[in-house]
């Protein structure tokens, strides 16, 4: 089973990995991922920032990550949360969970989907600064990191 | 036909533009219509700068636009 949801509102991780857990007889793994707002970000004095996204094409290409992940690796369930809007240092930003038979495949899909949404997931932050708002660039180690699960 | 912006791009151009045009076209031509329409901003219109996304999907310069279709240009993504 598949949840994916795009939203102002927080997450609470430990309820995020008891679903995780719910009828998971078969499954020897669960592996959670959660990305904070950094403090040092463009400027080494960001107090928050802005996500904005494309709304429906940001869910379609939410679930075709996780419709490549499922490809590559037997996977019980795929938890992924983004928050948009006004977010400050120290915030949760995103989710990543799955849960699988085995940690081999838990470990890889997590860290795969994580390297799919940040490159290719129509997400894009604003730093709030006191000397004004700049849009982050992308980047390249992002990219690399995506290519290397097309080897 | 209309066409999406978002994030710096969406700041520059405003959310969207009515861009007058014969259809069906490649997406590289519009592009290009989009830099003629707004010289100012054409820098911001390369390939390398600006992702495109038809029907709300990553799509490349030789993608064929037509009617019913829906475009949109942003930079790169940074989420996560």
């Amino acid at each position: 089973m598949d949840y994916i949801a795009v939203r102002e509102a927080d997450f609470v991780f430990q309820e995020e990995y008891d679903q995780l857990r719910q009828n998971s007889g078969e499954n020897g793994a669960v592996v959670c991922f959660s990305g904070l707002v950094r403090e040092m970000g463009v400027t080494d004095q960001t107090q928050a920032m802005h996500i904005e996204h494309y709304p429906g094409m940001t869910e379609k290409s939410l679930q075709t990550i996780i419709d490549q992940a499922r490809v590559r690796w037997p996977l019980s369930q795929v938890r992924i949360i983004h928050r948009v809007g006004r977010l400050n240092a120290g915030d949760q930003i995103v989710f990543v969970g799955v849960s699988s038979q085995h940690r081999e495949a838990a470990f890889d899909a997590c860290r795969f989907l994580m390297d799919y949404l940040k490159t290719e997931a129509p997400f894009w932050k604003k730093e709030i600064t006191p000397e004004g708002d700049i849009w982050v660039e992308a980047n390249e180690k992002d990219a690399v990191a995506r290519e290397q699960w097309k080897n | 036909m209309k066409i999406l912006f978002f994030a710096s791009l969406r700041e520059l151009m405003g959310d969207s533009i009515e861009l007058d045009i014969q259809l069906p076209v490649s997406l590289e031509t519009l592009r290009s219509e989009i830099q003629q329409a707004h010289p100012e901003h054409a820098d911001y219109f390369r390939p390398s700068r600006t992702l495109a996304a038809v029907n709300q999907t990553i799509a490349q310069d030789s993608q064929i636009i037509n009617d019913a279709d829906e475009v949109a240009f942003f930079p790169p993504v940074t989420g996560g």
